[in-house]
């Protein structure tokens, strides 16, 4: 066995143990942790497929963006496990049927059949030089860069459809209008009134 | 060299690298050291104070005894806390802030890995350091700890967008995600640096960089006027000095990214004798050295953000601001106008 085989080995065990414990464990905090754990780890193994753009596209998008906003709303989640797992039993033969049907769905497709290793040629190694960003970008802005452009398109949509939806105007909010406020100047804030530092005392007169 | 390499054999490779990662890290984290008494005697003279001067020769040993002192006093693990994860939550912020330095190029040829996408594998892995303030603020069990951290949390993200496009623009300008090419890039002394062609970059860079290390105006991760100390207030003796460190570890790392994407890096600011004879390493240092200086100064200088305010100022004003600039830039780039902007 070679180092590459070991690492990868260590690598795939990490994997398939994290992805179990996302679907096992209890807390939800932990179990999007471990869903971090399982991205991470997989973007090691296309890191040794020499995919080092999409390994560290992975990480950068899902670790670094999606998950963060994904912890922050499972830690604000108030779950209560025991209503969770409320009729357990009952929804678990259906439940099992269906998992088992997706499997042999799976196997069918993505089985050695059309997926095996003789289907394939062996990608040619690269040498250090090779910059794999430049070659994707290279494809995906000359041959596929209408369907690139689309999907863009269907993102913008989706960002602008999702904030119509959400946003509502509420009447009374206090929101401050920071160009109202850095337009402030001194006149409309202080007035400086002139006025003697103290009273002038009552005239008496001198005597004697 | 050579003899040392046949005496230990396969050994040789793993052994070296060790070494040369040595040779990074305990140079940094003397810098984080003194950066924090710089820190407090700078901040000390702006507010007319001496700072610290009793440790050693004008205090200059007050960060082994603060060091020490942080050694010696008790981890206290809070009862109700996630004990792993609480333990864990210091190491995870740490390790991202050194686990960087391995693409940074400190001269020629002076580099640890010199990897082609280094500047993706920065962005990365620095986006991975907020998961240390998230988790320490769910672990800790704490209110505080844990407001502390859901701020952390989207203004960090919030940030990283308009921090992610300023890069972009760089590497427009550079044609490459290489670090060292980036540098390279930038030949030909002051005038030549993309700070000039990228302005607005850089400055979006530059606070964007203040808000992703959690520095004052930004730090309302911490914010100890409203919420104690935010995200770390459950964590004592080493495992609060690790969060520390990583703080200032950061701090370096981005000053030291912003020298080499915008102010030319190793290269001596004017192409002339007296300059050109000091050594790239010490361009490099002393213009990472102004940076920090500047993140000392905003922090004596400001008062903290607003929440809001600071959500605003990242979607609202810089994330446009960097789109805009990207169009100017492409557009310019199809002119005969080009050898402006590379």
């Amino acid at each position: 066995m070679t180092f590459e085989t070991g690492v990868f080995y260590f690598f795939s065990t990490v994997l398939l143990l994290s992805a179990t414990a996302v679907i096992t464990i209890r807390n939800p905090v932990q179990s999007a942790l471990f869903l971090v754990l399982s991205f991470f780890t997989a973007s090691g193994i296309w890191m040794m497929l020499e995919a080092e753009f999409l390994a560290i596209t992975l990480v950068l998008v899902y670790v670094g963006a999606v998950m963060v906003l994904f912890l922050f709303v499972v830690m604000m989640l108030d779950i209560n496990l025991a209503r969770l797992r409320e009729g357990f039993w009952s929804y678990l033969p259906l439940g099992g049927l269906i998992a088992l049907l997706l499997v042999v769905e799976m196997i069918l497709v993505l089985g050695s059949r059309n997926f095996g290793l003789d289907h394939f040629s062996q990608p040619v190694a690269h040498g250090p030089g090779y910059s794999n960003t430049a070659e994707l970008g290279m494809q995906l802005y000359t041959t596929y860069v209408y369907p690139f452009e689309l999907a863009a398109v269907i993102l913008l949509v989706a960002i602008v459809a999702a904030i119509t939806l959400t946003m509502r105007r509420r009447r009374g909010t206090k929101y401050q209008n920071p160009g109202q406020q850095i337009h402030v100047d001194r006149s409309t804030r202080l007035r400086i009134v002139k006025m003697d530092v103290e009273k002038s005392p009552p005239v008496t007169e001198a005597k004697g | 060299m050579t003899s040392l390499q046949e005496l230990m054999g396969s050994a040789f490779l793993p052994v070296w690298t060790l070494v040369k990662i040595l040779v990074i890290v305990v140079p940094l984290i003397l810098c984080v050291a003194y950066l924090t008494l710089a820190e407090r005697k700078v901040i000390g003279y702006m507010q007319l104070r001496i700072g610290p001067n009793r440790v050693g020769p004008l205090g200059l040993f007050q960060p082994f005894a603060d060091t020490l002192k942080l050694l010696v006093k008790e981890i206290i693990i809070p009862a109700g806390s996630s004990r792993f994860l609480f333990v864990l939550a210091p190491v995870l912020s740490i390790a991202p802030a050194l686990v960087a330095w391995a693409v940074i190029p400190f001269s020629p040829g002076l580099v640890l890995a010199n990897v082609n996408a280094g500047l993706l594998f920065i962005m990365a892995i620095t986006s991975m350091g907020v998961y240390g303030v998230i988790i320490a603020g769910w672990a800790s069990n704490s209110k505080y700890a844990f407001l502390g951290s859901l701020r952390s949390a989207a203004q960090i993200v919030s940030y990283e967008i308009a921090m992610g496009f300023a890069l972009v623009g760089v590497l427009m300008a550079a044609g490459s995600l290489n670090l060292v090419d980036i540098v390279n890039g930038q030949k030909g002394g002051i005038l030549y640096w993309y700070w000039l062609p990228l302005l607005p970059m850089f400055i979006v860079y530059f606070i964007a960089a203040v808000a992703e290390t959690n520095r004052a105006p930004f730090d309302v991760a911490e914010g100890e006027s409203e919420i104690v100390a935010g995200f770390h207030v459950e964590y004592s003796g080493m495992a609060f000095a690790v969060f520390f460190l990583a703080e200032y570890a950061n701090m370096i790392l981005v000053s030291t990214l912003a020298v080499i994407m915008f102010l030319g890096g190793w290269a001596a600011p004017f192409n002339v004798v007296p300059f050109t004879y000091l050594p790239p390493l010490f361009w490099l240092v002393s213009k990472v050295a102004c940076v920090l200086f500047m993140f000392l100064w905003l922090r004596a200088t400001f008062p903290r953000y607003r929440y809001d305010q600071i959500m605003r100022l990242g979607w609202k004003v810089f994330i446009p601001v960097t789109l805009v600039w990207l169009v100017v830039i492409g557009a310019i780039m199809q002119t005969r106008f080009g050898y402006l902007v590379h």
